[in-house]
């Protein structure tokens, strides 16, 4: 079974959500959907500055198996992305909700993130 | 019963050791245990058991089995030995490809063919079209094999603990059949589809959960795991093996995929000679090379591989090379262009630039 911490918001797509002390957020995939794509060997990742809306395409997770879109959960504007994942991708499988975070970023609109789903909404998804 | 997925003899094995299973070619099968690269490292470095009893069998026997088989295979069937096997391919008269397959001579006037899964009733009932007016018949087989590839480096050291069988002596494409962990009628082939050294084993279906325990754990200690058809397809794809639906298919010929070495103009008349003559003599319009990327991302099946502007091709396979540490593949690309060099291909909207691949990218 899947991990799912309770201390995060998800998407139907298997993104996490987790919002820190200074008001910024980080962004990642979720165990489940490491686990579906199987060792990943690749993290495509926007630059700071880069702005996108909920939904948007900010970029691609490739496993050996597929490469996968990653898109934004909310409207929200990236300050950083993780560079330890451009040498070890492979975190996504062994740390999805630790050290392979993807995006760190402020969010457009702060209560956006009540509209995402909680553990319990997300769990009963997969 | 479109929706239905055949099951191996092995399938309570693999939900026992977590397997992730997934619909292959109307099987649900294992693409990966504990993961594709770990899998793929544990067959170049010791070794791997994979379940392939997807793939079918047929046996053809009767006074007329070479003719038959030297008339619907490219590659020369007279020739081959009582206890060899042979790598071919079966073609239309068009020169595209019904299958590629290893037929196996069990005595002089009987053979035993391992078949693609996808292919395979397809495949039989190609034999059995040919084979009216002959003295031959073609049995169905497919339901009565399980199939194990015990391949890697330690493959021979492993398969030593569970059979007295005299595998030593082997050479590459010969077999031995016998007992293997106390199962009768196994037929042991020092064959595979990995580059790696190894074995594929042939055993009665019913035999088959307790030889891949035996063979798991006298592997243990040597570093055998049990692996996937994720890593068999990245392993057979540094080796440049052909993959029926890839680099071969109704479309593309053994001359182009660059298996002229299997099909024998030698022998007088084979359906698809005329063909694939003309190909072999005048070039064919397009033909399959391996390539690598000095790049992160994989160039998949489907994407296009331009020269400048020009599309010349498309990629036929693509993956990450756990032993190269980079994304390699395969293309069916335009006569000439290979050669001239500079080509790229598209990877989601960008043009990455190809490195053309003379030879396997594996030994």
């Amino acid at each position: 079974m899947s991990q799912v911490p309770t201390d995060l918001r998800y998407t139907k797509e298997h993104e996490w959500i987790r919002m820190r002390p200074d008001g910024t957020a980080e962004i990642g995939i979720t165990d489940h959907a490491q686990s579906a794509l199987g060792d990943v060997t690749y993290v495509d990742l926007p630059k700071a500055g880069a702005k996108f809306v909920a939904g948007d395409t900010f970029g691609t997770v490739e496993s050996v198996k597929a490469a996968s879109d990653l898109y934004a959960p909310v409207a929200c504007e990236i300050i950083e992305s993780n560079s330890a994942l451009d040498g070890a991708p492979d975190l996504v499988n062994r740390e999805p909700y630790a050290g392979a975070w993807m995006i760190r970023v402020r969010l457009a609109d702060p209560s956006s993130i009540s509209s995402l789903l909680d553990a319990a909404a997300y769990a009963a998804v997969l | 019963m479109p929706d239905m997925l055949s099951l191996t003899p092995l399938h309570p094995l693999h939900v026992e050791l977590g397997a992730r299973l997934v619909p292959f070619a109307g099987w649900e099968m294992p693409v990966q245990y504990s993961g594709i690269i770990e899998e793929h490292h544990a067959v170049r470095r010791a070794c791997g058991l994979f379940d392939v009893s997807h793939m079918g069998e047929a046996r053809v026997r009767g006074a007329d089995a070479v003719r038959l088989l030297d008339r619907v295979m490219t590659n020369e069937m007279a020739s081959l030995r009582a206890g060899h096997a042979r790598y071919t391919v079966m073609c239309q008269p068009d020169g595209g490809c019904v299958d590629d397959v290893i037929v196996y001579r069990m005595g002089d006037a009987e053979f035993f063919i391992c078949l693609n899964a996808s292919n395979a009733a397809k495949d039989i009932a190609w034999l059995r079209t040919h084979a009216q007016g002959l003295s031959v018949e073609v049995v169905d087989e497919c339901s009565r094999w399980a199939q194990l590839a015990l391949q890697g480096p330690k493959a021979e050291e492993i398969l030593a603990k569970v059979t007295t069988l005299p595998f030593a002596s082997l050479r590459r494409f010969a077999f031995a059949e016998g007992i293997v962990a106390d199962a009768a009628g196994c037929v042991v082939s020092r064959t595979g589809y990995t580059g790696s050294p190894g074995f594929e084993i042939y055993l009665p279906a019913e035999t088959a959960v307790t030889v891949a325990r035996a063979l798991l754990e006298a592997g243990r200690p040597l570093g055998l795991i049990p692996t996937g058809l994720g890593a068999r397809d990245s392993l057979r794809l540094e080796a440049g093996y052909p993959l029926y639906g890839h680099e071969i298919s109704g479309t593309i010929s053994p001359i182009q995929a660059g298996l002229g070495w299997a099909v024998k103009f030698s022998k007088p008349d084979f359906i698809g000679r005329e063909a694939l003559r003309r190909q072999a003599e005048g070039g064919p319009a397009s033909s399959v090379t391996f390539f690598s990327l000095d790049d992160r991302r994989i160039a998949r099946q489907g994407a296009a591989v331009f020269a400048g502007d020009l599309r010349v091709g498309e990629v036929l396979s693509g993956t990450q090379s756990p032993t190269l540490g980079k994304p390699i593949g395969s293309a069916l690309i335009a006569a000439g262009q290979a050669a001239a060099g500079g080509l790229t291909v598209d990877i989601r909207g960008q043009r990455v630039p190809m490195v053309l691949s003379a030879g396997p990218f594996v030994k």
